[in-house]
Formats: structure tokens, sequence, C-alpha cells
């Protein structure tokens, strides 16, 4: 008896998430097509899901808040292309970023930010790609976002792109003769950059005397990495890592007394800002970035004095990938004459034709000129920036 | 539960497992039929038909843990890891006979099964060791068995050619040494991408019912009582002449094996997938729908297992505080469903509306008591 009745409860609350959720989703599609036409005529939905929660919650959190202020920044301008920006959580999980991806499909996304992670987006780029929505993804690296897909396109180098820039750089430079690298193996950005910087430098010949590597599970501790290549003799350490395994290696380095040159990627920006880190370990380090928040351009400058007004850090490389996006998306769509009151696959037709046209060209705050070809994948050139007295400069 | 068996047992035996039986079958029978009704309707939105496949998956998952952990009795921290076993081999399967296969369901009928196989060889090498310990020992092994076959797979590189399959281990992709038109399958850290989307809600439906089957078949079997007296008593089964390693490990395998089924499902829902997603809180996850639901309950298994995937996709609205939400429903629930005030509360209510139409259940309930 009892069970039963706690086994009808059970099926009617199952139902009931089911119904709930039904109905909720034909309300939202209601709404979205009534009051789309009178209220909000002119207001794009642009969605994307990134880690919000989680390890990797920097990123996407940092993705998020630049974007929003793009699109604040662009409402605020009141001209006829407005843009409501909505992010969900995929808590860098491919299961959980096609749940988010779904989500913002029935809030009535028109046009897609991607994911900020490589392997969510790979998940979430195959079913954009299945229902023709238009995505522009901030920060996910990885070609498998783009491989195949008429109407992916990436705000960041992929990380091939990222592993033969440096071992160029390094060549072209002579910045080492020995080189040791460092290099996350469970994860994709890392191990991508690494594999290519690897055959790049076979190529050039240059000399990688060291290659070790880390997990996730193993990154707080790198005497065994670091005293490997100290006795390589490796006089320039490839880092191709985020910043915060790095912040760790280069004061395990000092208390070493281990003192190569480090060069690290795009990742390893933010370091300086990093909370308890101290900055002087980072002095006269190397690295690629697009982006650079001491830049005394006026619109860097504009962009980092906001940020850190409303949110009281100062923007990495992911604030300005997903700046960048919602930029280019307005411009884009300012061409290619989007109005809110079309449905996502005519607007992608269109936006895919934009962006692969040749007189496409975009000017942000990661690079100035930026194409895309029909790949996907943007064109745009690193900086090779050193860290003097605690601020990038110039190489 | 209990309570009532012993009051209802003498009566009439066997009426509960077949109820139970009969329920199991009975939920999921017609939770499909009634999705399939407000599919075919329209009326379920795309965040609830995405979830559909990771459900099932999932259930298939708890299912075959709750073989381990209830009816076996040992608490298995590590499952996880064979449903990457079976997710990887399934997706291998699938990628290198997409050529030879045509139908779709057939191809993944075989990629299940050869998943099942290869989890299955991988709960026998595990079990053979680990089967050995008992109590919170085992429970570490399982663990640490957990996270090894995450890092082994972590250093796996598979490709496929016109040759067929090529292994690599610790080594870069380059190492395959693939002829033109080869296609690397499992990309060491990177796992695969472009996984062929295979799974449908039908054919997890219908791997739901084939755990079921087995499960139930194999508890309600001469076996089945056999690992159940080792579940209860060790050594009193022992001494009856039963040979508890072989009773283990069959209970064990095909833990795995289903496990492995079920990767195969949940990978051929995504594109990609990685050997880190198969973690140790994964594993943890699991265990919570099998406890939550009941050690040995199968039908308590399916319904926490379909809430607990839904509840953090139903708290999306609440933004920020969804984890938050998500860990004190969890809690709440755990806490009130073995609260024995609670507990009481629901016997006392159910017992007066017993009593009231049979005055002799409640005497017959407080004998239960008395015998606990």
């Amino acid at each position: 008896m009892k069970k039963f009745i706690s086994l009808a409860l059970c099926l009617a609350l199952m139902v009931g998430c089911m119904a709930g959720c039904g109905s909720k989703g034909n309300n939202t599609s209601a709404t979205s097509a009534s009051p789309a036409a009178s209220a909000s005529a002119t207001a794009i939905k642009i969605g994307g899901t990134g880690p919000l929660s989680g390890a990797a919650a920097i990123y996407g959190t940092a993705a998020k808040n630049g974007a929003k202020i793009a699109v604040d920044e662009i409402n605020a301008m009141g001209e006829s292309i407005q843009f409501d920006l909505k992010y969900e959580d995929d808590e860098h999980d491919a299961e959980k970023a096609v749940n988010a991806y779904n989500t913002l499909k029935d809030w009535g996304m028109q046009i897609s930010l991607g994911s900020v992670t490589s392997k969510p987006c790979e998940a979430t780029s195959a079913l954009t790609y299945e229902d023709r929505i238009f995505a522009l993804t901030p920060s996910a690296s990885s070609t498998a976002v783009t491989e195949g897909k008429d109407n992916q396109f990436q705000m960041c180098f992929s990380d091939p792109n990222q592993g033969t820039a440096s071992a160029q750089y390094i060549s072209d430079q002579k910045l080492g003769t020995k080189i040791a690298v460092i290099y996350k193996n469970d994860d994709v950005y890392s191990k991508g950059i690494y594999d290519k910087f690897a055959s790049k430098a076979k190529e050039l010949g240059l000399n990688i005397v060291s290659a070790t590597t880390f997990t996730d599970d193993s990154q707080t501790d790198f005497t065994v990495q670091l005293s490997e290549a100290q006795k390589a003799g490796a006089d320039l350490l490839f880092l191709p890592m985020y910043y915060q395994p790095a912040s760790l290696i280069l004061s395990q380095a000092k208390s070493m007394n281990y003192a190569p040159k480090f060069f690290g990627v795009d990742g390893m920006d933010g370091i300086l800002t990093m909370e308890g880190f101290d900055a002087s370990l980072a002095e006269g380090v190397m690295l690629l970035t697009p982006f650079n928040a001491d830049s005394t351009d006026e619109k860097t400058q504009s962009f980092v004095k906001k940020y850190k007004e409303l949110y009281n850090e100062t923007p990495n490389q992911f604030a300005a990938d997903a700046y960048d996006c919602v930029y280019a998306l307005y411009s884009a769509c300012k061409i290619a004459g989007i109005t809110s009151d079309m449905d996502a696959s005519s607007i992608c037709d269109k936006m895919v034709a934009t962006f692969t046209d040749a007189n496409f060209k975009f000017d942000g705050l990661t690079g100035t000129g930026v194409t895309w070809d029909k790949t996907g994948a943007v064109s745009k050139t690193p900086k090779g920036m050193v860290i003097k007295n605690g601020a990038y400069a110039g190489m | 539960m209990k309570k009532e068996r012993l009051s209802s047992a003498p009566k009439k035996p066997m009426t509960k497992s077949a109820r139970d039986t009969v329920t199991c079958y009975g939920i999921v029978i017609v939770a499909y039929i009634v999705i399939s009704i407000l599919l075919n309707g329209g009326h379920v939105n795309s965040s609830m038909k995405g979830l559909l496949i990771p459900i099932c998956a999932y259930i298939v998952m708890a299912l075959s843990l709750n073989l381990t952990v209830g009816i076996l009795g040992e608490l298995s921290l590590g499952h996880a890891g064979f449903m990457s076993v079976g997710a990887f081999s399934g997706v291998v399967a699938a990628m290198s006979l997409k050529g030879a296969i045509a139908s779709t369901p057939l191809l993944l009928a075989v990629s299940m099964l050869i998943a099942a196989g290869c989890a299955a060889i991988a709960g026998f090498l595990v079990g053979i060791p680990v089967l050995r310990l008992n109590g919170d020992y085992l429970a570490i092994v399982t663990l640490a068995f957990g996270e090894i076959i995450k890092n082994l797979i972590n250093c796996l590189y598979v490709g496929h050619d016109a040759d067929g399959l090529h292994f690599a281990f610790l080594k870069t992709s380059d190492a395959l040494g693939l002829a033109d038109g080869g296609k690397v399958i499992i990309n060491g850290p990177m796992g695969v991408s472009g996984i062929p989307k295979l799974s449908t809600f039908t054919a997890g439906f219908i791997l739901i019912l084939i755990t079921l089957f087995i499960i139930l078949n194999l508890v309600h079997s001469r076996q089945g009582r056999a690992i159940m007296a080792i579940r209860d008593n060790r050594i009193a089964a022992e001494s009856v002449g039963i040979n508890v390693t072989q009773y283990k490990l069959m209970a064990f395998v095909t833990s795995a094996a289903l496990a492995g089924a079920s990767g195969a499902l949940y990978a051929m829902n995504f594109t990609t997938v990685v050997s880190s997603k198969f973690n140790f809180f994964t594993s943890i996850i699991v265990l919570v729908y099998v406890v939550l639901g009941g050690l040995g309950n199968m039908w308590g298994t399916i319904i926490s297992a379909t809430l607990l995937t839904l509840l953090p996709e139903l708290l999306r609205k609440f933004g920020d505080y969804r984890m938050l939400i998500y860990a004190l429903v969890l809690i709440i629930v755990m806490v009130v469903s073995n609260n024995a005030n609670f507990k009481a509360f629901f016997t006392r209510l159910f017992s007066k509306e017993k009593s009231a139409d049979v005055p002799s259940a409640d005497a017959d309930t407080k004998g239960g008591a008395a015998n606990e």
C-alpha cells in the first residue's frame, strides 16, 4: 500500500516535471514570438555557454563579463541593433554544455557565442551546426570545433597556430638553444599547442631537450619536471598552459635557483593580476598574447577601466575575446542587415556570407584588421610580450 | 519496508519480489509511452529532449551499480571506470565498423555489445584482485582502479585506416603510423572527436529493459540467492559450500558489462568524449542515485537517477545559486529519507489507514518492530 502511494507520488512528480517543462518551453516560445515583434523589436538574442562554476569558472565568468560590457555598450548606443545576452553554466563538461545549449535554444537564441572552453564547444558546435545557428566562440581554440562546420567561427587563435607561431618566434628571435617543455597532458589546449610546437620545432631545427607532463591531479608540484629540465641544461622553458600552474612553476624554479628564460602562450595572460602571486617572479617572462590589458590604446583602456569598475579585477584575454566577439557580431549584423524578427537559420546564412566575405575586416581589442576564412579560423597576429617591471612590454 | 515484508511474508510468499518486478518494468514502459506521446505531440522542449538519452544511460549505470552495491553488498567507488571502458571501446567499434554496417540501429547494437564485452573483460581483470578484499579495503581499491582506468585511457591512442586498427601508448597520435585516409579515433587526453550520433531514446529504453531483465533474473535465480547469501554473511555462505569468489566475480562482471553498454549509449549521444569525464565524481554521483533509490531497490534507483539528473537542469532558473540548491536538496532528501521520526510518522500514517479496515495490521507492525 505504502509503496503504491509513494510510487504514485513519484510518477506524478516525474510527469509534473516533464509536463511542467514542456509547457514552460511552449510559453517562452509563444511569448518570444509575440512581444519580440512589439516591445523589444530590435533585441537579437545571443547566448553562450561557459564554465560559470567549478574549476574552470574564471574563464567562463571572464567571457561572460566581457560580453556583457559589449552588449551594454551596444544597447546604450540606441541604434537599430540591440542585443539580449544570456550565458548558461556548462561546468566545463560536454554533457552539461549540451544541456545548457538546449536551455538557450528554448529561450529563443538566434546567434550563439558557442562555448568558452574547447571540449564543451565541440559538443555544442555539432548542435549549432545541426540547428543552423551561427556561432562565434570567443576562446574554444581546438580545431575540432570548426572542422567540417561552415557556420562555426573562432575569435581566438586555434591551438595549432599558437604552437607553430611560438616555435617560429623562438627560432626567429634566437631565444634559446636548448628548450625544455612542460605541458599538461590531460588538457586539450596544452597538449594541442605542444604537439604542433614539437613538430614545428623539429622542422626549424630547434633542440627540445626535455618534455615533461603533468595532469590535473599533479599540478601542485613541479620539482621533478623542473629538475629534469635543469639537468638537461635547458636555457628556455616553454610553458603552454594557463597561468595558475605556470605561477607555481615560476616560484618553484626560483626556489631551486634555476633561471632559464620562460616562454608562455596566451593562457599565461592573467599571471600578473593573480591573487597571492609575487609579480616579481614573472619578471622577464615572455609570452605570445593577442591582448594586453596595459595597452595604451583608447579602446583597451576604456574596456579595462569599465571592467575594473564593474567586476573589480583586471580583464584577461577571455574577457577581451568575448568583448570582441559581440562587437564582431554587431558589425556583421549591421552589414548583413540582420533584424530580430528573422529566424536563426536565415540569420546564420547571412552571417556566414558576411564573415567569409573578403571585405569584412574587424578591429577589436585583440587585433586589428581581423579576418576569417572559410574554415572558421581567425587570422590575426600574436604579439610577443615580455614582462618588465611588473607590466607587459612589446618585444 | 522490512516491517511490511515481515508481516506480509507468511501470508503471501513471493508477492513482494513479483510486485517489485512488475513495478520496475511498469515504470519504464509507462514512462516510455508517456514520453513518446509527448514527443510526438511536440510538447517536450529541447532541453528535456536533450536529457532523455543521458537519463537512460544514468539509469542503466545506477541499476548496474545497484547490482554490486545492493545485491552483492560490496561498495564500489570506481564504477565510472567501466563506463569509460565501454564508452571508448564502443566508440572505436562504431567508428571503425561504420563502413561495414549500414544500418544505424544494428551498428549501435553491435558497438554496445563490443562495449559490454570490453567492460566485462576489464571488470574481470579488476575483479580478480579486488574481490578478495572486503568492506572499506574493497571500496578504496575500486576507487584506485577507477582512476587507473581513467589515466590509462588518457595515454591511449587508437587510429583506424584501411589496414585496420592501430594502437599506440604514451606517445603522440603520429606514432600510430596511419596510412593515407586513416583517422585518429582516440587521441589520448583529447579523447574522441566527431562521434556519430547513433544513440536514440528508443535504444536507451531497450537498454534499460535488457538491464532490468538481466539483473532481475539474476537476482531471482539460484546464483542470485547465492550472491545475496554472500552479502548477508560471507562466512555462513562459505560454510554451506558457496564459492564466494566465483559468485562475487559473476555479479561484478555483469555489473561492469552493463556499465560498459551504458557508457557506449552515453558517448554516442555526444559528439565528443574525454576520459576525465569518467572520474571519481561520476562514480560518486551514480552511487548517490543508488543510495537514494535504495540498496537493492531497482525501481527506486530508476526514479532517483531520473530525478537527480533532471534536478540540476530544472534549477537553472536560479542561476548562480543552482548548485547550492541542488546540494541542499540532496542533503535534505538523504536526511529525511533516513530519519527515524519521519519513517515512524509515515508508518503511523499508513498503519492507521490499515487499522481502519484491517485491525490486525497494527499488531503485525508492532510484532515486526519487535523482531528487528
